[in-house]
Order: structure tokens, then sequence, then C-alpha cells
């Protein structure tokens, strides 16, 4: 790991370790917003990561990001930390000015002829926070373009997950709107479900390191629950899952910062860390019993959240039908050429 | 406490360049094997086969040359390991020796031992099998009973070696054997030997498995004199040499691909017969292939930095076999046909060795609870 990796590593666990606690999360989930959190993250300039130097950014690539990613993750940090990240790279990469404060990304969105914004985006993350929203649009000249959005204007409906997250309705009539053509070859989907898969990633390193702890902790039958056998398995299950999710998230975003076409890895890692996420949410809550179905322990912060982020940008099923669907058509003597060729 | 990281590893350009020379070499070597004989892979017997790889120098590639090798890297022979498994290469004859004898000898034996075996070994000339599990020593290899007793110059071995893949084609077996009893300490007074199979007093005894095929057998030792010299490192540091293996017996591509021959005929029959029911489930399977991929390059990446990641390599052959176990369900459901022995489409054979074979992939080189306890370990658990 580079010594930037290493400084970004350091700095957002301190900030997450001191600014986002149980209680800011629980917080979040009442409708608090945790301005001192979100404070520190802008002022570090981590929401900026992958903004370009010209654009006020650090250039940071997809590798780097995921630094960022699997530590929102663990801390389940309620802010749109990953989207404004990934809306400032959008913007950036096509030129556009990055405005500051909290952005997110549409989707279900087109033009008008009159390059007017309309339609209507759903589980907008955050919507009612963000300043700006990011879409890609395909224009009549089958160009996809980059459009930035102010929201200020748009009618919001506002909706939650189950993590009890922003995910809002945002309805677009005939919204004025900057664009720019882009050269990126995946879409908004694509960039959106890797985001996911970085949280996911970080999401599932707390579920084990967590589930180990109480496993060390809590006794029964005059010892920790953790010296049993049956216990001890169940538990090196969800290492293997949470080493896979983590391998595949870390392979995925290399490729997405060394070549412009990582959608192969991007449905690899959501379909993988999709499977990874049903075992291991459900064995952590096994292992801590009742306490760990209560409102007050911690744990359903990282489980809501996986079992949200699971489905968003495409589910795992959805991600593996289109793997699917090529390699079949691609034929049974392409498929080792393919998976070596990456 | 532990978490296992997997950190990307990018291959070289050296063995990606290998690569094209292996696939060419295999497109030609492999036309006349049926897709069955090829689900074998590193199962699959073929002394002629081992001798042409070890023509090409592909057997022994990371051993210093003065010993017959031909000191390239870990990755290089990780990319040929790979695609001789993907291509169902019968590489089996030599797969033993290349993969942990040969390290075995480099790192504890003696400069005679390395001087008469390495070289013909890196040749395919002089094949190994290894002597562990007992009747009364499975999982529990601290449990070995086969003694050798301590006589004018050298050992006198008297037991039974048990599950020995490929005794009966091996020249030299490296056993485990007890040379000293402490009942506080079972791990303690086990010692490691290279022993030359032909030594009067070995009786080897087939045992046919239940796909019919005889790979492993039954090796008893009656009053086998094995000479001083042929004893590997330290007397009472069997359990240490041993655990040092196995790194090299867990961490490799035929702990995820043993199977990988039956996918690809899945999705041949898949796309002979356009059924499209099964594209999501055939993504999930490469989505699982990708991924372990990743993990088992990046614990190549790890020997190569030498490193000797014993608990990763658990966690990717707990997962690389359950993998290779589900494939034959996946193409029942998928495209069931009956799964046929000798006749039949190449898919329906491939579906019957495969079926069968595979129950033993998670027995072989560590049951999946040992792996488990393993990585429990790890987890600061145990």
């Amino acid at each position: 790991m580079s010594e930037f990796r290493n400084l970004l590593g350091e700095t957002i666990e301190r900030l997450l370790a001191d600014h986002a606690t149980k209680e800011t999360v629980q917080g979040a989930e009442e409708g608090t917003w945790p301005e001192a959190l979100w404070s520190a993250l802008e002022e570090n300039g981590l929401t900026r990561l992958m903004a370009s130097e010209a654009q006020g950014g650090a250039g940071g690539t997809w590798g780097d990001a995921l630094v960022l990613l699997r530590a929102q993750g663990r801390y389940a940090a309620p802010v749109p930390l990953a989207e404004t990240m990934v809306a400032a790279w959008l913007l950036s990469e096509a030129g556009l000015d990055v405005p500051d404060g909290p952005l997110t990304l549409l989707t279900g969105v087109t033009l008008n002829d009159d390059g007017t914004l309309r339609g209507t985006a759903l589980h907008v993350p955050w919507g009612r926070k963000a300043g700006v929203g990011v879409a890609m649009v395909e224009k009549a000249d089958g160009k996809v373009h980059m459009v930035s959005v102010p929201l200020a204007g748009a009618k919001i409906a506002e909706e939650e997950n189950i993590a009890r997250e922003p995910r809002d309705t945002i309805t677009f009539d005939s919204h004025t709107v900057t664009s720019a053509p882009c050269n990126l070859t995946e879409g908004l989907e694509t960039w959106g479900a890797l985001m996911r898969v970085g949280l996911m990633a970080g999401g599932l390193d707390y579920l084990l390191t967590q589930s180990v702890e109480y496993a060390n902790d809590r006794k029964q039958f005059g010892k920790p629950i953790g010296k049993f056998q049956a216990v001890q398995q169940q538990l090196a299950v969800l290492a293997t899952q949470a080493a896979a999710a983590g391998a595949i998230a870390a392979h995925a975003c290399e490729r997405a910062g060394e070549t412009d076409d990582p959608g192969f890895e991007v449905a690899v890692a959501k379909t993988r860390i999709d499977e990874a996420v049903n075992l291991s949410t459900s064995i952590s809550h096994q292992v801590h019993g009742a306490i760990g179905f209560t409102y007050e322990h911690g744990l359903h912060l990282v489980t809501r959240r996986l079992w949200s982020w699971r489905a968003e940008y495409g589910s795992g099923r959805s991600w593996a039908a289109r793997l699917g669907r090529q390699a079949i058509e691609r034929g049974a003597d392409a498929l080792w050429l393919d998976v070596t060729a990456r | 406490m532990q978490t296992f990281r997997f950190d990307p590893c990018r291959l070289p350009p050296e063995a990606e360049a290998l690569r094209g020379e292996v696939r060419e070499f295999l497109s030609d070597a492999l036309t006349d094997i049926p897709p069955v004989v090829r689900a074998q892979t590193w199962s699959g017997y073929d002394p002629e086969f081992s001798k042409k790889l070890g023509a090409k120098g592909w057997i022994g590639m990371t051993w210093p040359k003065k010993y017959g090798g031909h000191e390239r890297s870990a990755l290089e022979r990780y990319v040929m390991l790979e695609e001789m498994l993907a291509a169902g290469a019968p590489v089996g004859a030599h797969w033993i020796g290349d993969r942990q004898s040969g390290q075995l000898l480099l790192r504890f034996g003696t400069e005679e031992q390395r001087q008469m075996i390495l070289p013909k070994a890196a040749k395919g000339e002089l094949l190994f099998c290894i002597g562990m599990s007992e009747p009364d020593s499975g999982s529990d290899l601290a449990a070995t009973r086969t003694k050798a007793e301590k006589t004018d110059g050298g050992w006198i071995v008297n037991g039974t070696k048990l599950w020995t893949s490929n005794a009966h084609n091996a020249h030299y077996m490296i056993a485990l054997f007890r040379t000293n009893f402490d009942p506080d300490n079972k791990h303690a007074g086990l010692t490691q030997f290279l022993v030359d199979l032909t030594i009067p007093g070995i009786t080897i005894r087939p045992i046919k498995d239940l796909t019919g095929n005889a790979h492993f057998n039954e090796v008893v030792f009656e009053d086998v004199f094995v000479p001083d010299n042929m004893m590997v490192g330290e007397e009472g540091n069997g359990w240490t040499q041993v655990t040092a293996e196995l790194a090299y017996e867990r961490s490799g591509p035929e702990r995820y691909l043993s199977s990988f021959l039956l996918l690809t005929e899945l999705i041949r029959e898949l796309g002979r017969t356009g059924d499209t029911s099964a594209d999501a489930e055939i993504g999930r399977l490469v989505a699982h292939l990708v991924t372990l991929r990743q993990m088992s390059v990046s614990i190549a990446g790890l020997l190569e930095a030498g490193e000797n990641p014993i608990q990763e390599a658990s966690v990717v052959k707990d997962l690389g076999a359950l993998y290779e176990q589900e494939l034959p369900v996946k193409a029942h459901e998928l495209a069931g046909v009956e799964p046929m022995l000798g006749t039949g489409s190449d898919y329906a054979q491939v579906l019957g060795f495969l079926t069968q074979a595979s129950v033993s992939f998670s027995l072989r080189g560590g049951t999946r609870e040992i792996l488990r306890g393993i990585i429990a370990r790890g987890l600061g658990l145990r």
C-alpha cells in the first residue's frame, strides 16, 4: 500500500473514530445531520479526494477511494461521503465545476430538446441534503453527457431505506442544467455499484471484527461462546466471506483506476459481495443472539446498511445475469481467456 | 485480531509472456485428450507428459539452477500452473514433487539429498508421494504411529501409511515417522525421511476409490531400513517442517480449479441448447471464479515476497473446495443430464467424473473442518 493510502487510512480512521460514534449514527437515524463529522471530512479534503487537482481535489484513484469507502462502511458513517466523492470525480472527469457541499447521483432522468432536465429520479441518496445532483444522460446524438443540476428548486419527496438513510424521490420538469460530453465508457450504474462495493467490503470487515470480539466476551456454559467449535466454524465462514469481498473490491477498484472499462470487474464484485452480505449478516446476527436484535446494540447499524446497499445500483443477481449472458455468448473456450485477460 | 488481507497482485510481464508460450504448447499437446480425461487435471497421471514439461523447463521452475531448476519467479510458475489446470493437462505425476517435496529439500534437505534428487525431479523423471496419513491418523496428524527406531547407520521403520496418492507410481516418499514418543507432547518426536520406495520391506497396495480409479494407496513398512543420510531436516522437527509445507500444499490454483472443465462444458451445453434461464447462475459462477483467482494470485504474490500465508491459503482452499463441489450440483440443476461413464456426451462424462470425485475435494490436503479451525485460530478464537 502506498504512503498516500496509509495517510488516507490514518486520517479517515481518526475522523470517524471521533465523529462517527454509535450515538452519531443513531442520531442521524432520528434526522440529526452530523455536522461535525461532515465538516471534518470536508476540511480534510476527503469529500474531494477523486476530483482533479485543477478542481481543488487530490486527483485520487478508485484504489485510493476504496480506503475511504471501506472506512465509511465499517463505521456506518451517516453522511454522503461516498456519493459526494464519486459525484465530484464524475464532474471533474467531464471538466464541469465541482461545487462545495454534499453532492449526489441521479438516475432515471433525461434531457429535453432544449437541454433542460426532466424525469423522476428514484432512491436518490441524501437528495434533501445535496446542493447538486449529477447524472449521465445520453443525448439525441448518441453521446453521453455529464449533467450537473442544482437541486434547490426541485420537487423532493423524502423517503428512506431500511438503514434510515435518505433515499429521496426527485422530480424534474424543465430544470436548467450544466452539461458536458464525457468519455467514460461505463454509466452511472457501474460507478454507483462500485461505490457500494467499497462500502459493503468495509461493512463486512466490521461484522467480522465485531462478531469475533463478541464471541470472545460473551460467556455461556461457563466459557466464551467463541470457544465452541460450532461457533468457531461459523465465524471462520464469515471470515472467508469478508476476505473474498475485500479481495474483489480491491481488484475492481484497481481496475477502475487503470482502465476505462471496469464493467466486468464491477459486475463480478457486485455479484460476489451480494452473496457475502447474505451469509455474513446472517452469521453475525446468529453469533450475537438476542442482543444483536436490539436497537441499542450497534450491529444492525451496519447490517441494515448492507441489506440496503446490496440492492442498490443493480442487485447481485441482475449483474450476474449480464455476466452469465456474456459468458455464454462469448462461448466456453473464451471464458479462461477473458478471465486471465483482465 | 487478524483480518485477512488479499491485496491485488499484478502479474509481471514476463509471467504474461510465459502464458502465451504455455498455451501454444498445450494447444498441441492436449489435442487428443478427451474432456473427461482432462477433467482429472492434477490427479491425471501421465509420466511422458511430465517429461515433456521437464524438457520445457516447467518443473522446478523456481529452484536454483545448480539443482536443475530454472530460477524463475513464483509468479511465473503460478501462471504456468493455472494454464495447465485450466486446460486440464495431466500434471499429476510430477505435481507433488514440484509443489512441495522439492521446496522441502531446498529448505531442510542436505546438499547430498538435493544433488541426488532435484535434477532428476526437475526433468520429470523422479516422482514423489507424501506419506502423512495413517489408519488412526487422518486430520489428527500428531497421532502418527509409524515408528522409526534407531539402529546402526540408520533407522528401522514399522507401520502403515494410508491414502498416499501416487505411491504406486512414485520413486520416493517424503514420510513422517515417529522417532520418539512423549505422551505430553505428541507434536514432538516426529521426523521426516526421504524413503526410496524400492527398499525391501515396503508393500504398496492401491486402493480403488468410488470413481473406480486407484490413485491412492496403503503403504506398509515392515522392518524397513532407512539410512541416516535420508533423514530430512532435524530429528524431532517434523511437525514444524510439515507445517512449513502447508502454505505450498494449500495455496495453489489447484485448490479452486479442480472442476473448471465442468464449467466450460456446462457453458458449451447451455450455448448449444440456447437456454437463457441459467444466465444469472452462470454469471454467479463466473464471479466466484474471478474472485477466487484474484485471491489465489494474491497468495502467489505473498509467496513470491517470501511470506508464509498459511491463514490466507486456508481461506482460499475452503472457498475453493466449496466452489469445486458446487459446480457439479449447479450443472445438474441447470442442465441436468444423467452423468455417464465411458459413453455419452463430453458434458455427461465430465459431469459424471466430477459428481463422484468432488466429494474428496474438501477432504484431501486438509479437511474443511481443519481449515476452518486454522482460520478460527487466526481470528484469535482458539
